[in-house]
């Protein structure tokens, strides 16, 4: 393909990337790397690579915007940041290690799981056993209730939801993405911290969990900038707008078409990565 | 918690941080528009190809390097500008609870710190 197709191409895909990733709150990268292998036939390596970088430029670019809210925990995420980090430095380790078709596989199978995930998210109640570490830590804080005040809570089962950030991290190293699903899934449905306390804080940790990594990718040459380019750019632009547009967006219909998606490309990816194509 | 008096608290330090994050990505961002422009104008009739994987050389393992300027160079440079965004995310941070005088998240940022440098330097 011609360099200024090629291009705008990357770019526009991973504009729409970006868009729908920051509208459903499952991220780009896990629609990007299917596009980029699938789609214009990207070896894996490059692939991953490109979704690193715009990983790191989503995350940082988005920040602002959710620090001015008032939900994030500096706390609870850098806490949850040395799990993650060491992970992420595993799971590239690995991924300079592991033969393509593998991390295909692995993929698709992370695809399929946040597709199942997003079906079902539903706030929880705040736990009632208070756990003496979440103050010993400095973990518990209050996030505002919506009528002005503000509420307070505690982490619960930190053990737990560290060992499973430590697990967000080896994935996002391995596979260059975000991970902010697993990211949730542990504050949220294990340490039972607040739904929008958890979605908020883990986009902050995403783009230090990525930096983690981000050396041994750069090292490895899996990081053209030719390719990520449009791609950091293109996903960049998308998510920012679509963190804009969030309020008048259909939001659990493109929650479900998106979960479609997923699930589909999850699938293209296990078949691909199976016969030996990607 | 503070012993500033709350001269220096985490939703203040929050806040400096995301406009530091946003300003990073900013600068990161016109550094890659300015490489992408140079590269496509220096390349626009040449054909892509990605499917098999060569491995892109770090062009910038050396300050001297950037001193021939190619359109590459300027790629590279905007890329490694973003990846510094979050590491001097938690720079800062490091930062701040050493003025807050909370050393417990003092040490966790340094252990952030050190495993990003780490990984850094340790390369593949």
């Amino acid at each position: 393909m011609p360099l200024p197709t090629f291009t705008f191409l990357v770019f526009a895909g991973s504009f729409l990337a970006g868009l729908l990733g920051a509208l459903t709150g499952l991220g780009g990268g896990v629609v990007l790397i299917p596009l980029l292998t699938l789609g214009f036939h990207v070896d894996m390596r490059y692939a991953i690579g490109a979704s690193l970088i715009s990983v790191i430029a989503t995350s940082s670019g988005a920040a602002a915007a959710y620090v001015r809210e008032g939900y994030s925990s500096v706390r609870i995420g850098m806490f949850l940041e040395v799990a993650t980090t060491i992970g992420a430095v595993v799971g590239a380790f690995l991924a300079t290690r592991a033969p393509t078709r593998a991390l295909a596989i692995i993929f698709g199978v992370v695809l399929l799981y946040s597709a199942w995930l997003s079906r079902s998210q539903q706030d929880h109640a705040v736990t009632a056993e208070p756990n003496p570490w979440s103050d010993r830590l400095r973990l518990s804080g209050t996030y505002p209730d919506g009528r002005g005040g503000r509420t307070a809570y505690v982490v619960d089962r930190i053990a737990a939801g560290w060992a499973t950030m430590f697990g967000a991290g080896v994935l996002s190293g391995l596979l260059g993405i975000g991970s902010g699903a697993v990211k949730v899934l542990a504050m949220d449905k294990i340490m039972r911290i607040p739904f929008k306390v958890s979605t908020t804080t883990s986009n902050f940790m995403i783009g230090v969990t990525a930096a983690a990594s981000a050396g041994i990718y750069l090292a490895r040459g899996y990081v053209d900038p030719v390719l990520a380019g449009p791609v950091l750019l293109g996903v960049l632009a998308g998510s920012l707008l679509g963190a804009k547009a969030l309020v008048r967006a259909p939001v659990p219909l493109l929650r479900t078409i998106f979960a479609f998606v997923i699930a589909v490309l999850g699938v293209e990816m296990v078949v691909n990565g199976w016969m030996g194509r990607l | 918690m503070s012993d500033l008096g709350g001269a220096f608290d985490d939703e203040k330090m929050e806040r400096t941080m995301g406009q530091l994050l946003r300003l990073g990505v900013l600068l990161a961002g016109t550094v890659v528009v300015a490489g992408g422009v140079m590269y496509l104008a220096d390349h626009h009739g040449e054909r892509v190809n990605y499917t098999k994987f060569t491995g892109h050389p770090i062009t910038l393992r050396h300050p001297a390097e950037l001193a021939g300027s190619t359109s590459i160079a300027v790629l590279d440079v905007g890329i490694l500008l973003l990846v510094a965004v979050p590491i001097a995310r938690v720079g800062f941070a490091l930062a701040a609870f050493f003025a807050e005088r909370d050393w417990l998240y003092t040490a966790v940022s340094a252990l952030i710190l050190a495993v990003l440098v780490w990984g850094m330097l340790r390369g593949g």
